[in-house]
């Protein structure tokens, strides 16, 4: 009952096969259970159809499945795994956090999480192990994303009120099914997978040249995320420790992100209470910071600046005092515009008590990110499990207790000033030992699995690489900050107006794609 | 209230001059790539070889660039051991046809206006349906953006509208996949006649990084004719904007 029987990791830090601990299924689910009792939260938790021994050996009988847990307070990852066959008894039981994970089992491997109060496929693809589907669906029949059964409210005056998968503003699609009385939700069930595109069956034996395309383009709006947490992966399986300017480089990309679409979610929430002077503001603002990435790297999302061995374009001098030009500009607007929101009584009116979650709500969904520091849990990667850059430099974490759309909109505008300050500290003292990439990156090691997080400014990036023999990837899973945070949208609907949608849930502003993938 | 007027006076005026102006793009922004065919040596398909979405092909001794294929990702500027690619600071990249899209040398032909007819439809008022169908939310949000205050579409007349039933034509990014299919076609067949087809992204256009996946349909035109095609991963909003008003003829 001990959590000693899980392996601890460190961020990016590899392990080799034969040190990660295979335990019988009733183990794994008490050392689980028993590590999230002391504080921890499950990061990962996916199957692959192959036994892991010393090394990797394809099977289509069984299926490892592998839970990462992070352990925020010890700055380290735990790991273990678990033979299963047809079917296991669900962890979701236990842990609600496990809830969407197991459904993603159950579609991927077509293996049944033995009393999953809500099963049912996510992603609305076919599996990958031939002949095993949990909700016998014939082999030679389409599956259609949406077509499944949707939790319902009975009565009287009940009606549902379906939305999408197109929406009305340009946005990525998704389907919604609230069940209403009145003005008044009940209940908001969110069903994904129309972006589906099969990223991480494309990622198995990867490394190639398309892997960092896949990677930067997982969730667009990541670009910087994503790649930071693919680059920190395969670096720490070839053993390449990059230049600490590359490091600062890389992270001045990812607070640059963090900036830019904070900013533009402020804007969308000022203009979704219809407040329009911060909206129009915003907008542009936004687009100042994309510019100051596409100074870096040519592109406003930072395509093709991360690349493993280091980043593809350095900072001189000149762009270097360009870029804090523009940031102290920038930042000044962003000051104004969104101070603007605060002394607004209609705007904090609407903002305030509006998509409230609670604290121990939080914790069960386990969400991430801006929404569970927004209900004062102090989650992040860059103090928990600080790398590359933030080892030396922790921006401080902020929190805020009220749960609701104005604490989600605050930590926003607070992150903002703490990621500019950092932008602005990394480009004053950049280190001098050179940033190029295109270094000679050594072979991976072969039979090993690495963790890598990452804080995006959705939250928490969650890869997972593991290689066989031959050092390529078997499994290259991929949790997005979004896949805990879509339930925490859902319950934050309950007892909402209707009406209130399009704010909550800019509040939480979750990736389609990141979470389909 | 004060405070607000004095903030919009603090924030000043941010609508770009486009066009008309020549707008100001990063010196490292990658558009429209260039290939100097004279320099390709013979038996050499290095470019071929590191292009991650097969944007390359050799003809003969000529190397020929897809950029409905291209993410810019300049793999090929670097790997050619001749220098004969390169990539040009030209925001311009969109084209009607699918075949303008690849050429060797710099024989690109940006999009030529509609016919006169369809303009007169179109030419002063065109309302677009945006729709996502696997787009990673950077062609999203560079499309949403030329409703900020910096490009400010709605000065020439057009508007991303909220049904397809309010528009004159269709805007897809992604590869659209096959989870989006029926949606991409039913949004399609809701728009009332006459209808704009338009592709944005790599994605959009040949499936991107995407390509070849069962997941996906290979962009837009293997199921519906596209009247435009604005390349880029994601395009630049003024690769977008200069695309939409040449067919228009606004730009010539």
């Amino acid at each position: 009952m001990s959590d000693i029987k899980l392996a601890r990791i460190k961020n990016a830090e590899p392990l080799s096969l034969d040190s990660l601990p295979i335990l019988n299924t009733r183990e794994f689910q008490d050392a689980v259970i028993a590590s999230v009792a002391k504080g921890a939260r499950l990061a990962a938790l996916f199957g692959l159809p192959a036994r892991i021994g010393k090394a990797v050996s394809a099977s289509m009988d069984i299926v490892t499945i592998i839970a990462v847990l992070i352990r925020g307070d010890k700055g380290v990852t735990e790991v273990a795994g678990t033979e299963v066959k047809d079917s296991y008894p669900a962890l979701t039981g236990h842990i609600v956090q496990a809830h969407l994970f197991e459904r993603e089992i159950a579609e991927q491997w077509g293996v049944r999480p033995e009393g999953h109060p809500w099963l049912k496929p996510i992603r609305f693809h076919k599996g990958c192990r031939p002949g095993k589907d949990v909700w016998a669906r014939p082999e030679n029949e389409e599956i259609s994303p949406g077509v499944t059964d949707f939790f319902r409210v009975e009565g009287e005056e009940v009606h549902e009120v379906a939305v999408g998968p197109v929406h009305a503003g340009i946005i990525e699609p998704g389907h919604f099914r609230f069940q209403c009385h009145g003005e008044r939700v009940f209940h908001l069930e969110i069903s994904l997978g129309y972006q589906h595109r099969g990223v991480e069956n494309a990622l198995i034996n990867g490394p190639d040249k398309r892997s960092i395309h896949y990677i930067e383009t997982l969730a667009g709006d990541t670009t910087a995320g994503h790649a930071l947490a693919y680059c920190q992966a395969v670096e720490a399986l070839c053993g390449h420790k990059i230049s600490a300017r590359a490091e600062e480089i890389r992270a001045i990309a990812l607070e640059l992100e963090r900036c830019a679409n904070h900013t533009g979610d402020l804007g969308a929430l000022a203009g979704d209470v219809g407040f329009l002077p911060t909206a129009s503001y915003c907008g542009a603002l936004r687009g100042d910071f994309l510019n100051m990435t596409a100074l870096i790297c040519g592109n406003r999302f930072g395509r093709n600046l991360i690349r493993p061995g280091g980043v593809i374009f350095d900072l001189d001098g000149i762009k270097t005092d360009e870029l804090m030009a523009r940031l102290e500009k920038t930042f000044a607007g962003v000051k104004g515009a969104a101070g603007l929101l605060w002394e607004t009584q209609s705007v904090i009116a609407r903002f305030e008590d509006t998509g409230r979650l609670s604290k121990k709500m939080c914790r069960q969904l386990g969400l991430v990110g801006v929404a569970a520091r927004a209900c004062g849990v102090p989650l992040d990667i860059r103090s928990e499990l600080p790398a590359g850059a933030y080892t030396k430099n922790r921006p401080a974490v902020c929190t805020f207790k009220t749960g609701d759309v104005y604490a989600r909109a605050y930590i926003r505008w607070l992150e903002i000033e703490r990621s500019f300050h950092f932008i602005k500290d990394r480009a004053e003292n950049l280190a001098e030992d050179g940033a190029k990439a295109g270094m000679p990156v050594n072979p991976a090691r072969n039979n090993s699995l690495v963790v890598s997080c990452v804080e995006g400014w959705r939250g928490e990036i969650c890869h997972v690489a593991i290689t066989g023999d031959d050092g390529r990837f078997v499994r290259y899973k991929v949790v997005d900050p979004s896949f805990h945070n879509w339930m925490g949208l859902q319950m934050a609907l309950r007892n909402q107006q209707i009406s209130d949608f399009p704010l909550c849930n800019k509040s939480f502003n979750l990736s389609y794609c990141g979470h389909d993938l | 209230m004060l405070k607000i007027l004095a903030e919009r006076i603090k924030q000043g005026k941010r609508t770009i001059a486009f066009p008309g102006g020549e707008p100001k793009l990063p010196d490292r922004f990658r558009g429209l790539p260039v290939i100097d065919v004279s320099r390709c040596s013979a038996g050499c398909s290095t470019c071929v070889e590191v292009c991650p979405t097969g944007a390359l092909t050799m003809t003969g001794k000529k190397a020929v660039m897809d950029i409905g294929r291209c993410l810019f990702c300049t793999g090929c500027e670097t790997a050619c051991p001749n220098g004969a690619i390169k990539f040009s600071q030209d925001f311009r990249l969109a084209a009607r046809n699918r075949n303008d899209l690849k050429f060797s040398g710099g024989g690109f032909r940006p999009a030529q206006a509609l016919d006169k007819n369809i303009r007169r439809i179109f030419g002063k008022s065109l309302k677009l349906r945006e729709i996502s169908a696997g787009g990673c939310n950077a062609c999203e949000a560079d499309v949403n953006v030329l409703g900020t205050t910096v490009f400010d579409i709605g000065r020439f007349g057009i508007q991303f509208v909220a049904s397809p039933r309010h528009a004159d034509g269709i805007l897809v990014t992604g590869p659209v996949t096959k989870n989006m299919r029926d949606a991409v076609m039913e949004t399609y067949e809701a728009t009332p006649q006459p209808r704009l087809v338009i592709a944005a992204g790599s994605c959009a256009i040949s499936g991107g990084p995407y390509i070849g996946h069962k997941e996906v349909e290979n962009g837009l035109d293997t199921l519906i004719l596209v009247d435009l095609y604005v390349p880029g991963c994601p395009p630049h909003p003024l690769t977008i904007l200069d695309g939409i008003l040449r067919l228009l003829g606004k730009i010539k």
